[in-house]
């Protein structure tokens, strides 16, 4: 158990201060790159040793991105702009940007011009997964990604080092379910904040590290006695569940997460980097694999996905991070809100907001929810 | 309601511009698409609903009738008509922020109704093309969920290149092939690839008639008001692959010869200022617009928007229709090929100032804008520059007296910018 805490805390530090982190790493002569949410070909950096460190911004007011970015623009974007206008990621070299959404189209050039001392690196996903060209595209995509990562950080990516580091991904992912299933077991130890700490954590470290400790929490997990949860279980979807006064308010209310569909977090491991001929064909692979709210989906699968979540986590609500001003997550809401509520689950939409800003509200709505159940 | 409010309501109104014989075609043109859609689906055809910039060259080769939601939107919010709608779309799950367009077309996905605006019929398909903007995607995904009918996708991949890559051609030249095949099948038709050239040969010549109207607003002063542009592009969105379209463009063309022989202008003022135009039209505020430009004698010469629907493609090649497609919009291009451009059309068109619409229903038109006005002032010598705070449909985001003040104070920016340029 100690060890377990220990561990915990580890990953509570290091969630709470990345640019440490950061500076550790550039002290150890590690080159770093930026990866923006929410999914970039990480690994092709990672097998050539650089680390792939995530920007979500921070909770902090904007005054410098205003000059590029309206306000009523992602808060997450709007904050990155912020923290890269104002140096804070001095020592990242590049990032790499999905033009996944509307936002992230433009910041790709945003950021391109507006932080001059940090390289980007933009790419698009295909939309259009139906057919098999899409993947030959995507290969097309990446390899421009991985070209100009050796450019600019004047490396050479090996398919053999990407294969490797292909594993230790897998076997993170792996990790990553194992945790969020012991969790359940033991929401007494691994409350809505630890559960979140833990996987914001996975964002600045390197996987091979985060995978180390994982593998100890998790035996910790599994060694402890399961937990008899007095309290009621939640899902949460969306981009992020942050700042961590959101959670403490389910803390608050004796609200666990027994399970979740965010960005920041599971949708990072529910899909695997499957086998294939090469490399980079199978990390294109993966993303024709995802269910995701940023991909093109006709059946829009996130319904059903939602509905497996509740029912397998035995879970008696979803709440709904509603990222503010994020379009295509509030576009699947108008689907799944009445599905699920058709199906007899409360569905509870909190806007999450990355600029200081008291929950009251949130606060309030919350608890009725918990009176409800 | 006081003596001098009835005095003041009861005066006569002033009467309305008569409309030029091409605005009467044009709308006519308009109103015969909307109604044979709606006989198509009476007679039991599937007709399907479109994103504004999906290759109509397909359809049409499939004898397929297609609406467009866009438009659509953009027509019940220019008829002040968009109130219910907004409100019944937002009092089911849509939150107040996505596109009022989307708003809209949701709601009218319900309650089929918007009349005394023409009405587009019930579904059997979606077109999907995201190069417009990628939240058209979620949106008809919601459309084709609610009606449970079947979306037909290209993805047009945003170019972070100054040019479309051979990797994007390969994968939208494989989706039209799919969608062709696809859309065939589903709605019981034969494609012929000898029409689908015809097609794109009748959309090519529409394609030029259109730019040599555009064109015609080098001229100074310009013998059109750069508004009206705004008032064809109905047919130039729904009918670009028909002939009647250019029977439109032939007959404006005629009329803007006249204006330059009589030394007219469809512009109702002096010419003054000769401006770029940002973005969507403000169209539940068009005519306010037009009324305060006219004010200060500022023409819109130019604008982006309507370039969109100008294709230049071979007809006959999928390649380079795939290239078109994927490279018109700026909202699916680079910032730097969107700034090469505005300076290219700033120069050829004279412009003295560029006026942003900072359009809070569109984020991918809204997101690069403000380093985008930087970057055209500073390619085109300072060339001075306004935004205001609008919405392409949702009249509930638009201030009349912020655009008049701004407008004001931007005549007056444009003058001494001028008289800087003529003074040294």
């Amino acid at each position: 158990m100690a060890n377990l805490q220990d561990k915990l805390q580890e990953l509570k530090e290091i969630a709470a201060n990345p640019r440490k982190q950061l500076e550790q790493y550039l002290s150890k002569g590690k080159q770093v790159i930026g990866t923006f949410p929410y999914y970039t070909p990480e690994v092709l950096a990672d097998a050539a040793g650089i680390v792939p460190m995530g920007m979500w911004g921070a909770q902090t007011g904007i005054s410098q991105a205003r000059k590029y970015l309206v306000a009523f623009a992602c808060p997450i974007m709007q904050s990155c702009m912020e923290l890269g206008l104002r140096g804070t990621y001095r020592g990242v070299k590049a990032v790499m940007i999905p033009s996944m959404c509307d936002t992230l189209r433009c910041v790709t050039q945003d950021f391109k011009l507006g932080v001059k001392d940090i390289a980007c690196i933009p790419f698009t996903y295909p939309q259009n997964r139906k057919i098999p060209e899409a993947a030959t595209y995507l290969k097309a995509e990446f390899t421009q990604v991985k070209e100009r990562i050796e450019e600019i950080y004047q490396v050479s990516i090996e398919e053999e080092a990407v294969e490797k580091s292909i594993g230790i991904y897998n076997e993170h992912n792996a990790q990553m379910r194992r945790f969020a299933r012991l969790a359940n077991a033991h929401l007494d130890v691994v409350t809505p904040i630890v559960r979140h700490e833990v996987f914001k954590s996975a964002w600045f470290m390197t996987k091979a590290e985060h995978l180390e400790t994982m593998k100890e929490i998790n035996d910790g997990l599994e060694a402890l006695p399961a937990h008899v949860f007095a309290g009621k279980k939640v899902i949460l979807t969306g981009i992020t569940a942050e700042p961590e006064g959101l959670l403490q308010i389910l803390e608050d209310q004796n609200l666990a997460v027994a399970g979740d569909d965010l960005a920041q977090e599971m949708r990072q491991y529910r899909t695997d980097i499957p086998e294939g001929d090469d490399s980079i064909g199978r990390l294109a692979g993966q993303w024709m694999n995802r269910i995701d709210p940023m991909a093109h989906d006709d059946e829009i699968r996130r319904l059903e996905l939602l509905e497996n979540l509740m029912k397998e986590n035995d879970a008696q609500a979803l709440i709904v991070c509603l990222m503010k001003f994020c379009d295509p997550e509030e576009y699947e809401f108008v689907a799944y809100n009445q599905y699920l509520k058709g199906l007899g689950y409360p569905v509870l939409s909190i806007d999450i907001d990355q600029q200081p800003a008291a929950y009251d509200q949130a606060r309030t709505r919350i608890q009725t929810l918990a009176e409800m159940l | 309601m006081n003596e001098q409010n009835m005095s003041q309501a009861a005066a006569p109104a002033k009467p309305k511009r008569p409309k030029s014989k091409s605005q009467l075609m044009a709308g006519a043109l308009l109103d015969k698409a909307y109604n044979d859609t709606l006989e198509a689906k009476a007679r039991g055809e599937k007709i399907g609903w479109a994103t504004s910039l999906f290759p109509q060259e397909i359809a049409e080769t499939l004898g397929l009738h297609i609406v467009y939601p866009e438009n659509h939107g953009a027509a019940i919010a220019a008829k002040k008509l968009a109130a219910p709608f907004l409100e019944y779309a937002e009092a089911h799950d849509c939150n107040n922020d996505l596109c009022s367009y989307a708003k809209i077309d949701i709601a009218y996905a319900d309650l089929f109704d918007c009349s005394p605006a023409s009405n587009m019929a019930r579904p059997d398909f979606l077109l999907i093309g995201n190069n417009g903007c990628n939240e058209i995607t979620k949106w008809f995904e919601v459309v084709g969920r609610k009606l449970e009918i079947p979306t037909f996708m290209i993805d047009f991949t945003y170019n972070h290149m100054p040019y479309v890559t051979d990797s994007r051609v390969r994968y939208i030249k494989a989706q039209i092939e799919q969608v062709i095949k696809d859309l065939s099948a589903f709605t019981g038709t034969v494609w012929d690839p000898d029409k689908f050239a015809e097609i794109m040969g009748i959309s090519t010549e529409n394609r030029n008639l259109w730019e040599q109207v555009a064109d015609y607003l080098e001229r100074q002063p310009s013998p059109l008001s750069g508004f009206d542009l705004f008032n064809y592009m109905g047919p130039m969105v729904f009918t670009r692959g028909r002939r009647e379209t250019g029977d439109v463009m032939r007959q404006l063309i005629a009329e803007v010869e006249e204006h330059i022989k009589n030394g007219t202008s469809t512009f109702p003022a002096r010419e003054e200022f000769r401006v770029f135009w940002e973005g969507i039209a403000c169209w539940p505020y068009l005519s306010h617009n037009l009324k305060t430009l006219k004010k200060y004698g500022i023409n819109v010469c130019a604008t982006a928007y309507a370039r969109a629907w100008s294709l230049d493609y071979t007809p006959g090649d999928i390649e380079s229709l795939a290239r078109a497609y994927a490279f018109t919009s700026s909202n699916n291009i680079l910032l730097e090929e969107s700034v090469r451009r505005r300076k290219e059309w700033n120069t050829k068109f004279h412009i003295d100032g560029t006026i942003y619409h900072v359009n809070r229903a569109c984020k991918v038109m809204v997101c690069q804008q403000q380093e985008l006005m930087r970057q055209v002032s500073e390619a085109c010598n300072g060339l001075p520059y306004m935004s205001f705070d609008g919405d392409q449909a949702d009249f509930r985001n638009f201030s009349e007296a912020q655009f008049e003040t701004r407008i004001e104070a931007f005549a007056e920016l444009m003058r001494k910018h001028k008289e800087g340029r003529i003074h040294g």
